[in-house]
């Protein structure tokens, strides 16, 4: 590196630096005051500690139904998302801007709204008639407040995420690949599942990592559509809310370190996991 | 064999009209023009990747100017080889051959002639990231010939080669033609490329294809 270079460097460094400190001291905060706050067991039945967080049935229900929510609404968004960001990055259509436009909606609608408009959707639509919820409580299925309306407010933000992913995945594979396994004989389909599908894993493995993710941390939507029941609605952004508003911050606090650590869990696990399957120069 | 009749293609802004041309059977033909006047079109059109707006094509007779690109009876090596990243050089050997139904044994034997006939018999389990331009372009090559197609259409196959490989890689296109019988659509912008490959040689001037 060249002496002139050191300025520019230093420059790019601190402010990368600043913003990684923000993180980091962030969460030693928040490990700082939970963890003085909270011992790990106490005999005093008014006192919060680790023992009674973990082994009180809403927090563990409040975990499992997190666990069991974001899985479904990262595969649905999967489902979902590869599909249209291949449809939106190798086709032309008419209103394609449109569609585009549409698709970020739940990225930049605030969280409240999407609830509220889930709500709206399901309970008021169609206009002066039976609703949607209705409906599908005549069959016996249930939505609104219920584990079903958790899924569905993850994922319709979490989905957009995705979307976006693999349209930039499948924008960056040169759509030359599929064409000269058309010559091979394929047809689209069979070029799509075994040529683009393989080529794309890395952007399939962080669109459904971002959606799990992004499910865990959602909380504005599953407020107003799915309530915070405990043992029946609660995931841990819930428990969090919960914990805060009956002023019991250490252990919204020792919940929030949880949710960090499984997210960390998630997001090194699965590029442990990439790599892994990358493999070097030869198999595959 | 291959004839075009009359082709009219639109190449983004502008369109090539009134393409006339044939490579007669087992006759290698070279199409040159400048970079940009849609020779890659014509060969996309031919390929079956580029819908036409007029006129026909014939491989072998036959018209197959509506038919599905894996349907026409032709190879095609893209110019940058356009490799399958997750797939070793054995797998993309065996991609067609598999694609179209073939028994595992004769995908095996046809895997290793194709090897033996290419060179690369030592690089079958590699990845083409571990190769160089080179071997990129002989996996290619061996990919499009693994169902020995009656036309091989290839676009700019040596312009990225450095010169000794370049030499090489015209002694080997000119070799496993000749051996296999097969007809060629070669495009390229280099003339001295056309001299050097080509049995008869055609060139693009102001949208029109002509014999040279």
């Amino acid at each position: 590196m060249s002496k002139s270079d050191k300025p520019f460097l230093a420059a790019i460094s601190s402010l990368a630096a600043i913003y990684l400190l923000l993180i980091v001291l962030m969460l030693v905060a928040d490990a700082i005051y939970g963890f003085r706050a909270v011992p790990f067991s106490s005999d005093d039945p008014d006192k919060a500690s680790l023992v009674k967080i973990f082994t009180d049935k809403a927090v563990i229900n409040s975990i499992k139904l997190t666990l069991f929510s974001c899985t479904v609404s990262a595969i649905l968004s999967l489902i979902v998302a590869v599909p249209t960001g291949y449809l939106l990055s190798r086709y032309n259509f008419p209103g394609k801007l449109l569609v585009d436009a549409i698709l970020d909606i739940p990225i930049v609608l605030p969280p409240l709204v999407v609830g509220l408009s889930l709500l709206l959707l399901f309970n008021k639509m169609p206009p002066g008639g039976t609703s949607f919820e209705d409906m599908l409580n005549s069959l016996g299925i249930e939505i609104t407040f219920n584990v079903a309306a958790v899924i569905i407010a993850q994922f319709s933000v979490a989905c957009a995420f995705s979307v976006r992913t693999m349209r930039n995945t499948f924008d960056q594979i040169s759509p030359r690949t599929e064409q000269v396994a058309q010559t091979l004989g394929c047809s689209r389909a069979r070029a799509f599942f075994s040529v683009v599908i393989p080529e794309s894993w890395r952007g399939i493995s962080t669109a459904g990592t971002l959606a799990w993710t992004r499910s865990m941390g959602e909380f504005g939507p599953i407020l107003v559509f799915a309530g915070t029941i405990p043992n029946k609605t609660e995931v841990l952004s819930s428990t969090v809310f919960l914990e805060i508003t009956t002023g019991s911050l250490e252990t919204a606090v020792i919940v929030s370190l949880m949710m960090v650590t499984i997210a960390v869990v998630v997001l090194v696990g699965v590029r442990m996991w990439d790599r892994k399957n990358e493999g070097g120069l030869y198999h595959g | 064999m291959v004839r075009i009749e009359n082709l009219t293609v639109r190449a983004g802004e502008f369109e090539i009209t009134d393409v006339n041309f044939e490579i007669p059977e087992g006759k290698y033909g070279v199409l040159m023009g400048k970079t940009g006047c849609g020779k890659t079109t014509i060969l996309e059109a031919v390929c079956g990747l580029k819908n036409v707006t007029g006129g026909k094509i014939f491989v072998s007779d036959r018209d197959v100017t509506n038919e599905l690109p894996g349907r026409r009876g032709i190879g095609f090596v893209p110019q940058d080889g356009s490799l399958f990243t997750t797939k070793t050089v054995r797998k993309h050997l065996a991609f067609s051959p598999k694609v179209r139904g073939w028994k595992s044994d004769a995908i095996a034997k046809r895997v290793d002639e194709l090897a033996a006939e290419l060179g690369l018999t030592d690089l079958l389990d590699r990845k083409p990231h571990g190769l160089s331009g080179g071997e990129r372009q002989r996996v290619a090559l061996g990919r499009a010939l693994a169902v020995k197609p009656a036309v091989l259409c290839l676009d700019e196959p040596l312009s990225a080669l450095d010169e000794d490989t370049h030499a090489e890689m015209v002694e080997l296109l000119k070799r496993v033609t000749a051996e296999n019988g097969i007809t060629v659509l070669h495009i390229t912008h280099s003339r001295r490329e056309a001299e050097l490959v080509g049995d008869l040689q055609f060139r693009i001037e102001d949208g029109r294809v002509i014999g040279v």
